[in-house]
C-alpha cells in the first residue's frame, strides 16, 4: 500500500516537472522559472492551510488577509525609515499606540475585576468609547502630519532598513498574532463562525492596508523593495557574470535573468522544504496523531482528555503563520507592495482548490495541488483564449459577439477553477495523493 | 428648536432614509441565507453570486424591455423584469442543487464539505455572470429618479435642510414589507410552508410524518432564488450592479443573519437593520449635524466621522464578533451554537 501510494506521488511529481520543463523548451526558461518561483510559493501557502484544513478540519476562508500582512511584513522590515515623517508624526502615532495598549489593558483589568453584568458591559463600552476617541485626538494629526511629506514619493513611515528575508519571520509573527485574535473569538462554535470571522478579517486587513497611507502608502504602493538576490543590471556588467554566460553561450541579459530567478528559487526551495520537513515531523508524532483524532472525531477525543479547542487554536496559528511567511515571500519576489492586488479569488480561493485536488490532509499533496494549481491558472489564460479564438473562427471578424467572447476569456479561469474544486469534490473527496 | 428640527431632517436625510433601505437589502438578503441554512444546515458562500446573477438576468431582461419600449414609467422598467430573473436564478438553483448538493446530501456529508462545495458553486456562478455581463459596473435603473426631491422639500416646507427620498429607496422599503409579508405566511400559514419549518425544527420526526425531503428542499431553493434577486435588483436599483460588490455583500449578509441568529427568519430581518443602521450611523460625518446643535463658536472644524467608509465591512465584522462572545445563537436564539 505505502510502496504503490509512494510511486503515485513520485510519478505526478514527475509529470508535473515534465510539463514545466515543456513550458521552457516550447516558451522560454525564463517563464518557466517565473511559474517555478510562485509555484514554490503556493505550495507554502497551500501547506500552510493544509495544516489548518487537513489536520484539523478548519475552514479558514480569510487566506488572503494573512498572505497581505505577510507582504506589509516586507515593507515595514525591508524600507528604509522616513526621518521628516518619523520627526513630524512618529510621536502622535507612538503615543496613540501606548494608548491603544493601556485602552486594552484598562479594559482587560476591569473585565477581570467587575463581576459579570450589565454594569461590566456599560463600563466596558464607557472605556472602549473614550479610548477610541482619546487615540483618535493623537492619530488623526499625526497622520496629516505623516501623509504630508512628499506624498508623491514617500508619505508614509518607512519601515526598519532591514535585510528583506527578515520580514519572511516577521510576515509569520504578524500572521499568528491575528490569527490568536480571531481563533480566540471564533473557534469552539459552529465550522462556519470559523469560515464567517476569517473571510471577514482578511476583508478588514486589505481595506486598511488599502486605506492606512501612513502606514503602507496604501493605493499609492510600495515599489523598488530590497531584494535579497543581485539586481540583473549589476549583473550584467560583472566581467565574471560576462564570462560565465559567454562559456554556456547565452546572451547575458536573458542569462541574468534567468540567474536570478534561480537564485529566489533556490530560496523558496529552501523555506519550502523546512516547512514541508516540520509539517512532516509534526503530522508523525503523538500530536500529529492527536491532531487527527480529534479532527474525525471531536467527542471521542474530547472524552479522552484532549482540548479540543485549545489545540484548533493553536493548529490554526500555525497553519496562518506559514500563510504569513509565503505572503512576505510574495512580495519579496514582486519587489513591491500593491494593496489593490490582494483579490479573494487569487489568494483565498486559488490555495483552496490547491489543497483539495492534492489531497487534504497530505503535505506532499498540499505540495503538488500548489505545483499542478498554480500551472493550470497561468496557463488556462493562454488556453482559454486559444479556445476562444478556435470557437469563434467561424464567425464574423466584426461581430460583437466574437469581440464579447475573446474579452471574457479571461473570467474562464474562475469557471474553471470552480468546476475543478467542485469536481474533485465530488469524485475524488481525497484527492491527487490521498491522505495515508 | 428651529436647529433641533433642522438637524432631524439631516439625520432623515443621511441615516434614517439610506439606512431603511439598506436594511431591507441586507433583510431580505439574510432571509435567504438564513433559509438555506434552516433547511439545508449549511452556510451558503455562494448566494451572493446568486444575488449577482439574479441581478443580471433581470438587468438583461430590462434592456430587453427598453429595446422594444415597454416601460412602465414612473416606476423603473427593472420591476417588470423582476420575474423573469426569479424564475432564472430557480432554474439556476434548481439545478446546482441537482449536481452539486444532492449527492453530497445523499452522502450525509459533514456540514464542512457543503460550505466549500459552495465556495466551489460561487466560483462558478461568479466566472459565468462576468462572462456574460463583464465585471464593471451597469446602471439599469429607469423611471422617475425622485419621491421627492431635496430642494422641492425644502421649498415645501421652508426648512434648511431637504429630505430626498429616492424612488429605488421607496421601493425597495415597500417591496420588502411585500416580500416579508408573504413569506411569513407562506411560512405559517400554507401546508408547503409548514412542512419546511417542521422539517427544520426536527428533521426525523418530519420524515417520520411522511414529509418529502426532497420537496422541502427545492422549495428552500427556490424562495432563496426569489429572495436573492429580489435583494440584488433592489440593491442594483438603489446603489450600482457590479459583480465584485455582491460578493462582498456577503458579509454583512451573513453578519445580519448571525446577529439575528442563523436559522430564525423573524432574526434575520432585525439583523439586517442592526447592520445597516451601525453602518451608516458609524460612517456618518457629524460635522454638520453639530454644528446645528451646538453653540456656533464650539462648532467642530473637522468632518467628525467615527470610521471612513472604506471601513464599513468593519462595522459588520465587529458587531459579528460581540455576537459571537457574548451571545453565540444570535439575538432570537437560532440553530447554531
Amino acid at each position: 500500500m505505502s510502496k504503490n501510494f509512494n510511486r503515485r506521488a513520485v510519478l505526478l511529481f514527475a509529470l508535473m516537472f515534465a510539463a514545466l520543463a515543456t513550458v521552457g523548451f516550447a516558451q522560454s526558461w525564463s517563464l518557466a522559472l517565473a511559474i517555478v518561483n510562485l509555484c514554490l510559493i503556493s505550495a507554502v501557502m497551500s501547506l500552510g492551510v493544509n495544516i489548518q484544513w487537513g489536520y484539523a478540519g478548519l475552514f479558514n476562508v480569510g487566506v488572503m488577509g494573512f498572505a497581505a500582512l505577510g507582504g506589509v511584513a516586507g515593507v515595514l522590515m525591508s524600507v528604509p525609515p522616513v526621518t521628516e515623517a518619523w520627526r513630524v508624526g512618529g510621536g502622535g502615532i507612538a503615543i496613540s499606540l501606548m494608548l491603544a495598549i493601556g485602552t486594552i489593558v484598562v479594559a482587560v483589568l476591569a473585565a477581570r475585576h467587575i463581576p459579570p453584568g450589565n454594569m461590566r458591559r456599560l463600563v466596558l463600552a464607557v472605556i472602549i468609547v473614550a479610548g477610541f476617541f482619546l487615540i483618535r485626538a493623537f492619530f488623526d494629526p499625526a497622520v496629516e502630519l505623516i501623509e504630508a511629506v512628499e506624498p508623491a514619493k514617500t508619505g508614509f513611515l518607512g519601515g526598519l532598513g532591514l535585510p528583506i528575508i527578515l520580514s519572511w519571520v516577521v510576515g509569520g509573527i504578524f500572521a499568528a498574532g491575528v490569527a490568536w485574535i480571531v481563533g480566540k473569538i471564533a473557534l469552539g462554535l459552529r465550522s462556519d463562525y470559523l469560515a464567517i470571522a476569517t473571510l471577514g478579517i482578511s476583508e478588514i486587513i486589505v481595506a486598511m492596508l488599502k486605506n492606512e497611507d501612513w502606514l503602507t502608502r496604501g493605493v499609492k504602493n510600495v515599489s523598488g523593495l530590497p531584494r535579497p538576490v543581485p539586481y540583473e543590471v549589476n549583473l550584467q556588467q560583472a566581467i565574471w557574470f560576462q564570462d560565465w554566460a559567454a562559456t554556456l553561450g547565452v546572451g547575458v541579459v536573458e542569462f541574468s535573468s534567468i540567474y536570478v530567478k534561480l537564485c529566489y528559487a533556490g530560496l523558496f526551495t529552501i523555506v519550502l522544504l523546512f516547512v514541508l520537513w516540520l509539517s512532516q515531523r509534526s503530522l508523525n508524532s503523538p500530536w500529529g496523531r492527536m491532531m487527527r483524532a480529534i479532527r474525525d472525531n471531536e467527542v471521542a477525543a474530547s472524552a479522552m482528555g484532549k482540548n479540543v479547542t485549545g489545540r484548533h487554536l493553536q493548529v490554526f496559528i500555525l497553519g496562518s503563520a506559514v500563510i504569513g511567511i509565503a505572503g512576505a515571500m510574495l512580495t519579496t519576489l514582486d519587489g513591491q507592495f500593491t494593496p489593490a492586488s490582494y483579490q479573494p479569488l487569487r489568494f483565498t480561493f486559488i490555495i483552496w482548490v490547491m489543497v483539495i485536488v492534492g489531497g487534504s490532509g497530505n503535505n506532499w499533496g498540499a505540495v503538488l495541488g500548489g505545483f499542478v494549481i498554480w500551472f493550470c491558472w497561468i496557463e488556462a489564460e493562454p488556453v482559454g483564449l486559444w479556445f476562444m479564438d478556435m470557437l469563434t473562427s467561424g464567425m464574423d471578424e466584426g461581430s460583437g459577439l466574437r469581440k464579447h467572447l475573446l474579452d471574457s476569456a479571461a473570467h474562464m479561469r474562475l469557471m474553471t477553477m470552480g468546476l475543478i474544486l467542485l469536481l474533485v469534490l465530488r469524485f475524488s473527496p481525497r484527492g491527487l495523493i490521498p491522505e495515508k | 428648536m428651529d436647529g433641533a428640527l433642522n438637524s432631524f431632517l439631516l439625520l432623515s436625510n443621511f441615516v434614517l432614509v439610506p439606512g431603511m433601505a439598506y436594511g431591507s437589502q441586507l433583510a431580505i438578503g439574510a432571509l435567504g441565507v438564513t433559509l438555506v441554512y434552516g433547511i439545508l444546515r449549511f452556510s451558503n458562500f455562494a448566494h451572493g453570486d446568486t444575488m449577482a446573477f439574479g441581478t443580471m438576468a433581470v438587468i438583461l431582461v430590462t434592456w430587453l424591455l427598453q429595446a422594444w419600449g415597454v416601460s412602465i414609467s414612473p416606476l423603473p422598467t427593472a420591476l417588470l423584469a423582476l420575474p423573469f430573473g426569479i424564475l432564472a436564478t430557480i432554474v439556476l438553483l434548481l439545478l446546482t442543487d441537482r449536481w452539486v448538493y444532492r449527492f453530497f446530501r445523499r452522502e450525509k456529508a459533514a456540514p464542512v464539505v457543503f460550505l466549500i462545495a459552495s465556495v466551489g458553486v460561487m466560483f462558478v456562478m461568479n466566472g459565468v455572470v462576468r462572462f456574460i455581463i463583464g465585471p464593471n459596473d451597469q446602471r439599469f435603473a429607469d423611471g422617475e429618479r425622485f419621491i421627492i426631491k431635496a430642494r422641492e422639500f425644502k421649498r415645501l416646507t421652508g426648512m434648511n435642510e431637504g429630505v430626498a427620498f429616492k424612488t429605488s429607496q421607496g421601493l425597495t422599503i415597500v417591496t420588502a414589507v411585500i416580500v416579508v409579508a408573504a413569506l411569513f405566511w407562506f411560512l405559517n400559514r400554507t401546508r408547503a410552508g409548514k412542512s419546511m419549518r417542521a422539517y427544520s425544527d426536527n428533521e426525523d420526526l418530519a420524515l417520520l410524518s411522511g414529509i418529502n425531503p426532497e420537496r422541502v428542499v427545492m422549495i428552500t431553493w427556490i424562495l432563496a432564488a426569489a429572495l436573492a434577486t429580489i435583494a440584488g435588483t433592489l440593491y442594483g436599483l438603489d446603489k450600482s450592479f457590479k459583480p465584485f460588490t455582491y460578493f462582498q455583500l456577503l458579509l454583512p449578509i451573513f453578519a445580519s443573519a448571525i446577529v439575528g441568529g442563523l436559522g430564525n427568519p423573524l432574526g434575520a430581518i432585525a439583523g439586517g437593520f442592526i447592520i445597516a443602521f451601525s453602518e451608516v450611523t458609524v460612517t456618518y460625518a457629524y460635522k454638520k449635524f453639530l454644528a446645528y446643535n451646538l453653540p456656533p463658536d464650539w462648532a467642530p472644524d473637522s468632518l467628525m466621522q467615527l470610521l471612513s467608509t472604506d471601513y464599513k465591512f468593519a462595522v459588520s465584522f465587529v458587531i459579528l464578533v460581540l455576537v459571537l462572545l457574548i451571545r453565540p445563537t444570535g439575538i432570537f436564539r437560532g440553530k447554531a451554537i
